[in-house]
């Protein structure tokens, strides 16, 4: 059955203190691209110059040393509030902006490390102050910014930036739309920093944009968990694979391990490896079951051994709270062809894991 | 390798009407036509928007082709017309369209082929809910099964998939304005397919598909070490279609080789032919093995064929377990432990 599950307190708590942030809170809308020269920056000022046509009071408190044409072209319609007369370095005039009080505020470049002197050292910060005071903010930045993202990026750039942002910032955003634009869009548009030679230069720009929209997937998916959360609805759309390994000292585990970490990745998916400890094991069989689960968590997975009598139970409840899509399990040792009657485990798990598929795996 | 030069073709996908996928591909077209590239529209669909009518202005048009079926006039994309025309670059919409029967070809997507066959490069739209694969997926995410589908190897043969992406608040915001159809349409939509955790969940599949589609592209060709071969145990029964669907797409995720392997005699052999001539369509090589005990010719074929993974779909749930005819999947699992097993389970509608 589509489950509709009551919220606990602590749930509906939760969620009135949300509403209640987002009442007063300025909304946050980001335009994420994977390098530049992808259009942010057009697409954030002509978004501006459509919500000014639809009557919303728009200001521009940031704008890029170097813009193109047609960004320049846009800028003519608005309202700039400039930099502070003292500021050593770009900045945002903060207490400008919060004296003027726009509706909406458009900040071309979010990740900046503020002049010294400010009041905040991230322009983030300066951009929660504005969320703060009810003032929604349209901004913009690029993938290699994303401080969570930038070792990635930096083996694939091979070029360190030194300023960023939190991606826990990133995903407080209401709004993330993706800047996306063919690699060789960017080949021909100029992008700093990268091989000048077209070739590696697209593939690095592939790899780039791969990141960038795994991310935005990502936060995506979170957003709707929080929704299907807040809701009470446990059952899972299915939109992002997770794969779920249930390992035992008898099960080939580092096969199946390896063959769930390549599906996860492949799908660019989420791997978990479970343990349900029954019975005291020998110490044999500890010793391999500590060596797999020590593979499990080299291998990235999210890793947890499970106490429980009924081991099929355990393993569909953990599905169902993590939103499994498909469970790996060895082929049962036990019922031959004579007993056959007799549902075993991995029988009863195909049968009742619902809207989750089983691949079983041989033993050695 | 043919001597002719084959046309390009960029795909540029998008998760719901009134994204922007018309628009983006016009824009593309007047900016390819300030560079002075031969560029024009092969067909495209205004949907009364005032925003995408007026990108057309300046921009070449091949006139529809009138056809008639059952006494009414239908309006279809002239791929003679643009073959004769032969452009260097044809921007067509809507890719997963289907004509109208009396035109030359069933599917607007079998069209861009014959253009890109000719060396013109072929600029299109399409949403993600109309990709094969993806198809049960779509019915659990909207409760709407969509019957006009593009098989993946078809959308694989794009250079570049492009995704044309808006926040689904601004999309509602949109409809709401009445900027993608008019008001009372609105309303119907609004009702279905357009709530919010709905199109959230269709623009994060068109997000991963898209991040799948640069993968694919940028790596090299290399095979996997082991390659895994899948078999897909296709039946008479109404679940082949959707185990079909998913084995095929594991199989092209993970690189492996795919077949679809019937057992017979069945009793409805119409929709056994039919599940086959599926598999077929989807580029699935078929397979039909005569035998009174399906279970064991299916193991039996997978061990002569190296088969590593053999795709089952979950028997019907029964009050009493195994209760009466014991279920194949079972047998299988048990004759063939030496092998992998996926039991692939319905997915119904979430919400």
């Amino acid at each position: 059955m589509p489950a509709a599950r009551k919220p606990t307190p602590d749930e509906l708590l939760q969620q009135v203190e949300a509403e209640e942030r987002t009442a007063r809170r300025g909304r946050l809308k980001i335009f994420l691209g994977y390098a530049s020269g992808v259009g942010k920056s057009f697409r954030m000022f002509d978004e501006g110059r459509r919500r000014k046509m639809r009557g919303q009071d728009v200001v521009i408190a940031a704008t890029q040393p170097v813009t193109a044409p047609e960004t320049a072209d846009l800028l003519k319609n608005f309202e700039v509030i400039p930099s502070p007369a003292d500021a050593a370095g770009p900045a945002i005039d903060v207490a400008a902006v919060l004296r003027r009080h726009p509706e909406v505020v458009l900040i071309d470049g979010l990740a900046y490390h503020n002049p010294p002197g400010s009041k905040n050292a991230e322009r983030w910060q300066d951009v929660e102050e504005l969320l703060s005071a009810g003032i929604n903010v349209i901004t913009s930045i690029n993938l290699q910014y994303i401080k969570e993202k930038q070792k990635q990026v930096e083996a694939i750039r091979g070029k360190t930036v030194q300023d960023s942002v939190p991606e826990a910032f990133i995903r407080t955003a209401d709004e993330l739309e993706l800047v996306d634009a063919a690699p060789e869009y960017c080949v021909s548009h100029s992008v700093e920093g990268l091989s000048a030679d077209p070739q590696p230069l697209q593939r690095q720009l592939s790899e780039l944009r791969e990141i960038a929209l795994v991310l935005a997937a990502d936060v995506v998916d979170h957003q709707l968990e929080d929704y299907l959360r807040a809701q009470g609805i446990s059952q899972t759309y299915g939109t992002h694979e997770r794969i779920l390994v249930c390992i035992t000292p008898r099960s080939n585990a580092s096969v199946m391990i390896r063959r769930g970490r390549r599906q996860a990745d492949r799908f660019h998916g989420e791997l978990y490896v479970v343990y349900v400890q029954q019975d005291q094991l020998s110490a044999g069989d500890q010793a391999t079951l500590d060596q797999n689960l020590a593979a499990a968590r080299e291998a990235n997975a999210h890793v947890e051994v499970l106490h429980a009598e009924d081991a099929v139970g355990a393993i569909l409840d953990f599905a169902a709270r993590n939103r499994i899509t498909q469970i790996f399990v060895g082929h049962s040792q036990q019922g031959g062809l004579l007993n056959r009657w007799k549902p075993n485990p991995v029988e009863r798990l195909i049968m009742d894991a619902d809207g989750i598929d089983v691949r079983v795996f041989p033993h050695n | 390798m043919t001597a002719k030069r084959h046309g390009r073709l960029r795909i540029l996908l998008g998760y719901a009407a009134g994204v922007g996928k018309t628009y983006k591909m016009l824009e593309e077209a007047q900016e390819l036509k300030r560079e002075g590239r031969d560029v024009i529209i092969g067909y495209f669909e205004p949907h009364g928007r005032k925003d995408t009518i007026a990108k057309i202005e300046g921009l070449e048009v091949v006139p529809r082709r009138i056809i008639e079926y059952r006494g009414r006039e239908f309006e279809e994309m002239d791929t003679r017309a643009i073959l004769e025309r032969h452009p260097e670059i044809c921007a067509v919409d809507e890719f997963p369209h289907t004509n109208i029967p009396g035109s030359d070809r069933a599917k607007r997507w079998e069209d861009v082929m014959v253009l890109l066959e000719a060396g013109i490069s072929v600029i299109t739209t399409m949403n993600i809910q109309h990709l094969e694969s993806l198809n049960d997926q779509m019915r659990q995410i909207t409760g709407v099964h969509i019957r006009e589908t593009i098989p993946d190897w078809v959308v694989n043969q794009a250079d570049e998939v492009v995704l044309v992406d808006l926040p689904p608040r601004a999309l509602l915001n949109r409809l709401q304005r009445g900027v993608i159809y008019e008001t009372e349409k609105a309303h119907r939509a609004l009702a279905n397919f357009f709530k919010e955790p709905t199109l959230a969940a269709l623009r994060e599949m068109a997000l991963r598909q898209a991040a799948h589609e640069v993968e694919v592209h940028h790596e090299v060709s290399a095979p996997p070490e082991n390659p895994e071969r899948v078999l897909i145990h296709v039946t008479e029964s109404p679940a082949a279609v959707a185990l079909i669907r998913r084995g095929k797409r594991v199989a092209d995720y993970l690189g492996a080789e795919c077949f679809a392997v019937a057992v017979k005699p069945s009793p409805d052999a119409a929709q056994l032919d039919r599940h086959l001539e599926f598999a077929r369509r989807l580029h699935i090589e078929t397979r039909v093995l005569e035998s009174r005990n399906p279970a064991e010719a299916l193991v039996d074929f997978a061990r002569r064929n190296g088969v590593t993974q053999i795709f089952l779909s979950k028997p019907e749930r029964r009050t009493v377990p195994f209760f009466g005819k014991r279920p194949l999947v079972m047998d299988v699992v048990r004759l063939a432990r030496d092998r992998q097993v996926t039991v692939v389970a319905e997915r119904r509608k979430a919400l």
